[in-house]
């Protein structure tokens, strides 16, 4: 007992060790096994796995036309999704953090952090009730000519955009509720519009929020096979072709193969956004 | 906290835009909430009518009922692990630089911030191509307790900012060892951190699907598996809509509870995913 209290080194060491194994033996070496499965081939006739080094998996991954389509359609979602999110967070943690008043500051937490808890499934199928042609979105848009957007790619990203948008909210208005009023009133004394004032003081400073909240956003989305399957008709994302890799065309090589390509992208996106400070955010 | 005179123009603007979202954010849970009680199986706007019948059939659903207990299960195991590993990080971290740090802290992070498909085929692969295990809701239990490490972690981390080390300065210089010092000073003043970071990591493991999917046998069946597998049938739809309404209704209480106990707003929503 002593020791511990006389080697600090040896307290660290006897801490860490379960988690780090846990999540540095375990969960890594899960994810280390995925690239090793990707590396393997799969017999056509059999179905099994056969644990022979090929980069068959790599080679369809980039030559075939389909997986490269996918791929750039779900980045774009991703992209789309987390800019949707950023536009529609910031005024609401402004509103937040710097105008309503602490009783309301409360509640509003509360309101935002919610529909978090409430089923992402029930959520995503809510809006494809709202979206089908006697839905809520038809009878709301069409006294003004226009209609529902039907199930698609446009109905994926506004679902996702609506089930992650609690994510961007909360580090934002974290971010916000950190600066000092007196910031405000100092740029306003020197001259600046509000306007100025957002985007030359306000914003550099919350960017690092802006960037931890995107990163649950991008990834979220990055990952996503439900929600399309739900609202998004018969596109495909990335998620789906993992999916069904692993599950009805029993080929998990090739899904292991797919699944390095999000975290290729998620790993770059962490690693720009070290840069940003965001990861202590988050 | 005394608030910010912002100008009229863009308070006007942002309280239009909170409102709008606000709605846009609560319209799709309201008509959950009111389709339970719609007599139109396909949900169209505007009802047809209203019945009860589908909250007595959801209530009286074995498949839900059992679902429900399988999904309490999992996330109070999950929950009770990343507790544990949670608070040993937060602990080992406190303090301490050495090299290494960041890279243990990224470590907690990796796993909410790589999609859930890589964790759960990670895992999936893990067990049954890699050790040869079937799957079972142990390794549902681990592969949740994976990504919830990071809300207990997150929450403990918070608390040792504010409260510092002090008191078990204090504790150690009257003679307490390290253990007697962690039972009667510490634990103490993580109490409420651990039960909103608790709280948190329950949640999230109660509504998760994603690894879920990859790591579950086919004979298990948590609320969110049950709710995705019912979905799409025309009869049981109309219960799976009661099953989300009365959580929606009952999530306003661990809410409420996480905000109470953790008296931060910003602690409170740390890893809230």
């Amino acid at each position: 007992m002593s020791l511990i209290s006389r080697r600090p080194g040896l307290r660290v060491g006897l801490l860490l060790t379960p988690p780090m194994l846990w999540l540095g033996v375990a969960y890594l070496g899960a994810l280390a096994a995925l690239l090793v499965t990707s590396l393997w081939a799969q017999n056509d006739f059999t179905g099994n796995i056969e644990r022979t080094w090929t980069l068959d998996n790599f080679r369809d991954l980039f030559t075939i036309e389909v997986y490269r389509t996918i791929t750039l359609r779900t980045i774009g979602i991703a992209t789309l999704v987390t800019v949707v999110d950023a536009l529609l967070a910031f005024p609401i943690a402004l509103f937040m953090a710097k105008v309503a008043s602490p009783r309301y500051q409360r509640l509003l937490v509360i309101a935002v952090l919610m529909p978090l808890w409430a089923s992402y499934l029930v959520k995503a199928y809510a809006w494809r009730g709202m979206l089908s042609s006697n839905g809520l979105v038809e009878s709301i848009a069409s006294p003004f000519g226009l209609g529902t957007p039907g199930y698609g790619l446009l109905a994926t990203t506004m679902t996702l955009a609506y089930l992650w948008l609690p994510y961007m909210i909360l580090p934002i208005y974290a971010g916000l509720e950190r600066l000092p009023n007196s910031l405000f009133e100092a740029s306003a004394d020197l001259g600046a519009g509000s306007w100025t004032t957002l985007r030359r003081v306000v914003l550099p400073m919350v960017f690092p929020a802006f960037v931890a909240g995107s990163i649950f956003t991008f990834s979220l989305s990055m990952g996503d096979y439900i929600a399309v399957k739900i609202v998004g008709g018969t596109s495909q994302l990335l998620g789906n072709v993992v999916y069904d890799n692993q599950g009805a065309a029993n080929n998990l090589p090739f899904a292991a193969a797919m699944a390095t390509i999000p975290i290729v992208v998620m790993l770059a996106y962490l690693a720009a956004a070290r840069r940003t400070g965001a990861l202590e955010q988050l | 906290m005394p608030l910010v005179r912002l100008p009229a123009g863009l308070r006007v603007s942002v309280t239009v835009v909170t409102l709008v979202v606000l709605v846009v954010i609560y319209v799709p849970l309201l008509l959950v909430l009111l389709n339970s009680f719609n007599t139109d199986r396909t949900f169209g706007w505007p009802p047809p009518g209203y019945t009860t019948h589908w909250w007595s059939l959801a209530w009286h659903s074995e498949g839900a009922r059992d679902a429900l207990f399988t999904s309490v299960r999992v996330a109070l195991a999950a929950t009770a692990i990343a507790l544990v590993l949670g608070t040993l990080a937060a602990m080992g971290l406190r303090r301490t630089r050495f090299f290494g740090r960041n890279v243990v802290s990224l470590l907690i992070i990796l796993p909410i911030a790589l999609p859930g498909i890589v964790t759960g085929l990670a895992f999936q692969n893990g067990f049954r191509t890699i050790l040869g295990l079937q799957l079972s809701l142990w390794t549902i239990v681990i592969a949740h307790a994976t990504f919830c490490i990071v809300t207990v972690f997150n929450n403990v981390q918070a608390r040792f900012a504010r409260l510092g080390g002090n008191f078990e300065q204090a504790s150690m210089d009257l003679g307490a060892g390290p253990f007697t010092t962690f039972r009667l000073v510490t634990l103490p003043m993580l109490r409420s951190a651990l039960l909103a970071g608790g709280l948190l990591s329950f949640g999230l493991s109660f509504d998760e699907i994603v690894v879920t999917q990859f790591t579950a046998s086919s004979t298990d069946r948590t609320l969110p598996i049950w709710i995705f597998q019912n979905l799409f049938r025309p009869n049981a739809a109309p219960i799976v809509n009661c099953v989300a309404a009365a959580l929606v209704l009952f999530s306003v209480i661990p809410i409420y509870l996480a905000q109470r106990l953790s008296g931060d707003a910003a602690e409170a929503m740390t890893g809230a995913r």
